[in-house]
């Protein structure tokens, strides 16, 4: 499954190189051109074919990010452990007895900690803070750890991917869903053609602050952007009667406003008709948080209206994460009926 | 001008959600401008040409006020809800906000009288329905607070005086505006209160060589406020600087020195928190000198917020005189 090697390829903030390659690999038959630019974009174009209507978009751009949360290595201990900082938002209390992988070469490491025997309840009530942990790669001294690891060494979290059901929710388990979710997304929507130029952007650096999107944007200069991710999932039961953010298997999730975009009204009208209209399930982002790459692609040059679709995927920003099938096909499906649709153009 | 301030200020437009606000604005000023567009991201762009030998001045105030986003609809009927920009919880309970299809709402706390300060938790919206199937909104729907404009003679309140008197004096400036050197881009902007986004792209579209932003500021004379040497009827304000910008020197002494000659009485401002629209204006492309003129506002960010008349009136004029001459600074 293409979604499996998505999910167990490393790529950190600032290291996409390893799911840009995979990709380009599995969508090479279905583009035009690529390009990767300055900042590890992967910039892939799938030319209009049949006649653009008057009102309708000349170019549409389509992002989603190659990029996943990690750690860096910022310093080597002398007795061979490893200090590192978080990249992207990571929480600490998702990070201690979890096995990583650290640089090019995979050094297989553990993040150690200190086993139940000898913590107090008072040891136990505490969050341990990034900075009293360490990355234990089995070496006993500095040497031995210079000779497999480097400063500014990137590291990943090592997680298998597994289908878990393949009934019901059809539920998969694996690292980086946020947002290998919606890079395979965008790679189905490639296979498709439409009236309109279509830019499918592989971006990077997502998770550090929407920066791969933001010179993307610049360069392809769209009429409109649609942005797919995967967000927050907490379908867990809650003690009020309070929406979770999202719920698994409720279908795509559209945003109407996080922190970083409102999205463009017209485009959500146009999200939620194509929707209803089709029997697709949908649901809103129940909650004005986090942000995406919309955020940067839609205040480029003189504006460009833009949406996101999210696939809900539990367990986001930590080692593992859970998405349903059904959710990613309901996205696929929606997203390219909606792309139809728009080849009309905008309604006001 | 009271006509114009009244209408604007009781439009419907939180961030994002403009467009009523923008057709009055298009309305007053079809005609009066040379050319009058709407962008992408929603900003209305009324430009007036110049007669020659000035320079491209963008001029922006935005149509955006804070709201009320619905995020939940419970079981009986009851909204949750999330802010839209800088809304603080304690002006909230026992007011009322309108939706974009009309629909008035009550905002009710739980735990009212009891609780301390109120946290976003804990607030709701009562639109009057007993199931959610009865609610006339939904998830995503937006609201704005609902009250009517006050006129107390010499001052002036309503909600959202931020910053529909800065759109007001805009407009009101352009139709008062005889022949001007200048290329005048009045940019009346879309989502200020979530980040000056409207301002950050009609500024890169624009590309003016000088940018004023009109907004309002805080003031310090109502009692036990913090200390501001910025004070209701003592004329309109300079911006010396914010959290988001500091007042390009030769802005700051051009509008200070048009103040004088035109005797308008100025105050100088120098706001320990908030922006404006000026600071994405002065970071666009390559860099643009950039001031504010700003309108002292009290009670900003609730539903009541109060200028004084005569400070509006003179901020037109002082807009007014701004770009009508010359812009030059040492």
């Amino acid at each position: 499954m293409f979604l499996q090697e998505l999910a167990e390829a490393r790529g950190v903030a600032g290291h996409e190189q390893a799911v840009r390659d995979l990709v380009l690999n599995a969508i090479k038959p279905w583009i035009d051109t690529h390009r990767v630019d300055a900042l590890g974009n992967l910039i892939c174009l799938r030319r209009a074919r049949g006649q653009p209507t008057e009102q309708g978009p000349r170019k549409v751009m389509l992002a989603a990010h190659m990029d996943e949360v990690g750690l860096m290595i910022t310093g080597i201990n002398s007795d061979g452990t490893l200090r590192f900082g978080p990249v992207g938002g990571i929480d600490p209390r998702v990070l201690l007895s979890k096995q990583v992988l650290v640089g090019d070469d995979a050094v297989p490491g553990v993040i150690g900690a200190r086993p139940i025997h000898l913590t107090t309840p008072a040891d136990r009530e505490r969050v341990v803070e990034l900075d009293k942990m360490a990355i234990d790669i089995g070496v006993t001294s500095k040497s031995a750890a210079e000779k497999k690891v480097k400063l500014g060494d990137y590291v990943s979290f090592r997680t298998t991917f597994e289908v878990l059901d393949t009934e019901g929710l059809r539920t998969v388990k694996g690292k980086a869903m946020d947002d290998r979710i919606g890079c395979y997304v965008l790679t189905e929507l490639l296979k498709t053609d439409y009236a309109f130029d279509l830019y499918a952007v592989f971006t990077a650096q997502e998770e550090v602050g929407l920066r791969g999107a933001k010179v993307a944007a610049y360069a392809i200069n769209p009429d409109l952007a649609l942005v797919f991710e995967g967000t927050v999932c907490d379908d867990i039961p809650k003690d009020k009667d309070i929406s979770p953010v999202t719920e698994l298997g409720k279908g795509p999730a559209l945003t109407f406003m996080d922190r970083s975009v409102i999205a463009d009204p017209r485009l959500v009208r146009l999200l939620v008709r194509t929707a209803e209209r089709l029997g697709i399930p949908y649901q809103f982002k129940r909650a004005i948080a986090g942000g995406t790459d919309a955020g940067a692609i839609h205040l480029t040059r003189e504006g460009v209206p833009s949406a996101v679709i999210a696939v809900a995927s539990r367990y986001i920003h930590a080692p593992v994460s859970m998405v349903s099938l059904n959710d990613v096909d309901h996205t696929i499906q929606l997203a390219r009926e909606a792309l139809h649709t728009l080849e009309g153009g905008l309604e006001a | 001008m009271k006509e114009l301030i009244k209408s604007l200020v009781e439009a419907y437009g939180p961030s994002g959600h403009e467009d009523a606000v923008r057709s009055i604005l298009a309305e007053v000023l079809r005609g009066r401008a040379s050319e009058l567009r709407t962008d992408a991201l929603g900003n209305l762009i009324a430009y007036k040409k110049g007669s020659g030998g000035g320079k491209r001045v963008m001029i922006a105030a935005h149509m955006d006020e804070i709201g009320l986003a619905v995020t939940h609809v419970d079981k009986k009927g009851f909204l949750r809800v999330a802010s839209v920009g800088g809304v603080f919880p304690p002006t909230l309970v026992g007011g009322r906000v309108r939706f974009a299809n009309g629909a008035l709402g009550v905002i009710g706390c739980e735990k009212w009288l009891t609780a301390n300060t109120p946290t976003w938790d804990e607030i709701f919206v009562d639109v009057g329905a007993t199931c959610p199937e009865d609610a006339p909104v939904g998830v995503g729907d937006i609201a704005c607070f609902e009250r009517s404009f006050a006129d107390l003679g010499r001052r002036l309140v309503a909600k959202a005086m931020d910053d529909r008197i800065g759109c007001a004096v805009a407009a009101q400036a352009l139709l008062e505006l005889g022949d001007s050197p200048h290329e005048l881009y009045f940019v009346f902007t879309t989502q200020e209160e979530v980040g000056s986004r409207g301002a950050t792209v009609s500024a890169f579209g624009v590309e003016p060589e000088v940018a004023l932003a009109v907004d309002v500021t805080l003031i310090g004379d109502t009692p036990e406020a913090k200390p501001m040497a910025v004070s209701l009827g003592a004329g309109p304000a300079i911006k010396v600087m914010d959290a988001g910008m500091l007042t390009h020197p030769g802005v700051k002494q051009w509008m200070i020195a048009t103040a004088q000659a035109a005797g308008i009485p100025y105050q100088l401002e120098v706001l320990e928190r908030g922006g404006t629209d000026a600071e994405v204006m002065q970071r666009t492309r390559g860099g643009v000198p950039a001031g504010c003129l700003s309108i002292p506002t009290r009670y900003v960010h609730t539903p009541s917020e109060m200028v004084d008349y005569d400070d509006v009136q003179k901020a037109v004029a002082l807009l007014v005189a701004l770009l009508s001459k010359e812009i030059t600074w040492p």
